[in-house]
């Protein structure tokens, strides 16, 4: 337990001590800053029975924000130590592989969830000065972050599995901006399949990221989430475990 | 310390090392030699256990390196060839968390991080980058992350290689009283380091060992070159007609500069007919400045092992 904290201590502090993560961070302001002001000037216009919560995780900027970051957050967690060879003595150290695997993933959601604490900020700040029903209840606002919770440590599984397969991060950063796209655009093929099968919209629609936001951001939590999304997390992990193995074994 | 049976690896077909057996006794400094692509940092990182062996046995401190590799880990410090490491942590930083990786904590791993920057002359830039740092520092901050946790093994892959002449005389220092307290296979191109560090030597060549021994011992085998300079005014006289009737010389190759001849003696193995030669210049009335058995080194055994059939 102790060296899973210290490797998860490193792998934290590469990614403040980089400027990476600021500029990762800036852009990601910026975008939420603009999704915010959006659903205010949304709502403002003309009377609505939406909230500020659900406008404001279901606008485009919020979703640029949300796909462009985990290519970006998860490139380096395998192929830099790889490319650096610091692989040789990070596992000639006495360190199991699962708990190599599991710091950097953890590192990475940790990263991920530290970037959504600024917009929560937002929310509060409205709440004091702004109109208290446009806000919703507390719930109504919890739900979306333990939906990103649950959709962003999918996603953070997909972009280490990702690095593990190559030594180069822009290869790394492209492998996982196509699965994360792809994945998130997976429903779409229920318009373009002519006669789409109930099956296939029933198997696409644990993947429906654009409907589950639409659900929680309402305050309408769906159990499917809880199981679907954790278990699919921890078969790209016993995944990123094993490639990991495999390209160190055969270095 | 170390034993090594029948190891053989094979990446996609090639065979790097084949059959190779051999032990470390406790409290040894054992030099591995060999050409490039002999096989040294493939046996190396098999005992590190950062490759599987394809077949054999390899085991350190008595834990075989691949069922019970953490115990093994646990008892290696190891230097990878190009030492890799992070370089946007400070040398400081770095020591105090490949300490904790290895299971140092508290006042322990402080004094361990203190006893290591000492050993290892890198105080003076402990808060500096490591992407920053010169070759040498580098070299040293891996062997002091190597030593951290007082490991009872040492494994240095070319722990020598890319530093400048000061820099190899100081590691060659911190490795030799290193050798006082820890078992260390070292890796190497540089010959006369061996000669002065290790107690014994290992050989290999295209995966096989060729030779094990000390390095007296294996610069005693080959003799076979052995050769004698004579400088010498000889006036009138032909020095190589004179000195080939001396029994034990093979031949005589004369050249002359600003009136001195200069002989190159070859003479067969075992024979050593210096004195006789020394007599025969005194009869003859020459002049001698210089007469001296041109010792075989450490490289004429390697270079004789390693490249008989290349």
């Amino acid at each position: 337990m102790r060296r899973l904290i210290t490797l998860l201590q490193r792998e934290l502090s590469a990614f403040y001590y980089s400027p990476i993560a600021y500029v990762v961070l800036f852009f990601f302001l910026v975008l939420n800053g603009l999704s915010f002001w959006f659903a205010i000037a949304v709502l403002n216009r003309a009377p609505s029975e939406n909230t500020v919560v659900q406008v404001f995780f279901n606008s485009a900027f919020f979703w640029m924000a949300y796909l462009l970051v985990f290519p970006v957050i998860t490139m380096r967690s395998f192929s830099e130590e790889f490319k650096l060879g610091t692989i040789e003595t990070l596992m000639t150290a006495p360190v199991r592989d699962w708990e190599v695997v599991a710091s950097k993933f953890l590192a990475c959601l940790i990263f991920y969830l530290s970037l959504w604490l600024p917009s929560l900020l937002y929310f509060l700040i409205f709440g004091w000065f702004g109109n208290r029903s446009a806000l919703g209840s507390s719930g109504q606002l919890l739900a979306p972050y333990i939906l990103l919770l649950m959709m962003g440590m999918f996603n953070v599984a997909l972009g280490c599995l990702a690095s593990s397969f190559t030594s180069n991060q822009i290869v790394a950063a492209m492998i996982s901006l196509v699965l994360t796209i792809g994945i998130f655009f997976l429903t779409l093929i229920n318009y373009v399949v002519n006669s789409s099968s109930p099956l296939l919209r029933e198997i696409t629609s644990y993947v429906a990221q654009l409907d589950h936001m639409d659900s929680f951001s309402r305050g309408v939590i769906d159990s499917r989430v809880f199981v679907f999304y954790p278990s699919m997390t921890f078969l790209l992990l016993v995944i990123t475990y094993q490639v990991f193995q495999y390209r160190r074994w055969r270095a | 310390m170390i034993k090594v049976e029948r190891l053989t690896k094979k990446y996609a077909g090639v065979t790097a090392i084949s059959n190779l057996s051999f032990e470390v006794a406790k409290g040894e400094i054992v030099g591995f030699l060999g050409p490039n692509g002999a096989g040294k940092s493939t046996t190396m990182r098999i005992l590190s256990s950062f490759l599987p062996a394809t077949s054999g046995f390899a085991s350190i401190a008595s834990y075989d390196v691949f069922k019970e590799s953490l115990k093994a880990r646990a008892h290696l410090g190891y230097l990878p060839e190009n030492v890799p490491l992070y370089g946007d942590m400070r040398v400081g930083e770095y020591l105090r968390y490949r300490g904790s990786l290895k299971g140092l904590h508290g006042k322990r791993l402080h004094r361990r991080v203190d006893t290591v920057k000492e050993l290892c002359s890198i105080k003076e830039v402990e808060n500096r980058l490591i992407a920053n740092l010169s070759k040498g520092y580098r070299q040293r901050v891996g062997l002091a992350e190597a030593l951290i946790h007082e490991p009872d093994l040492l494994i240095l892959d070319e722990p020598t290689s890319g530093l400048d002449p000061n820099q190899i005389r100081q590691v060659r220092e911190l490795i030799k009283s290193l050798g006082e307290r820890h078992t260390i296979l070292l890796s190497t191109h540089i010959l006369s380091e061996v000669e002065m560090t290790c107690t014994r030597v290992i050989i290999i060549n295209r995966g096989q060992i060729e030779a094990s021994d000390t390095p007296e011992n294996l610069v005693g085998q080959i003799r076979t070159s052995g050769t004698i300079r004579l400088e010498a005014t000889t006036g009138t006289d032909d020095p190589g007609s004179w000195i080939e009737k001396i029994p034990g010389v093979k031949s005589v190759t004369t050249s002359e500069e600003e009136g001195w001849r200069r002989c190159s003696i070859r003479v067969e193995a075992e024979s050593d007919p210096r004195e006789a030669i020394y007599r025969l210049a005194v009869d003859r009335g020459w002049v001698v400045r210089e007469l001296a058995q041109e010792r075989a080194t450490l490289e004429d055994a390697f270079v004789e092992l390693t490249h008989k059939d290349n």
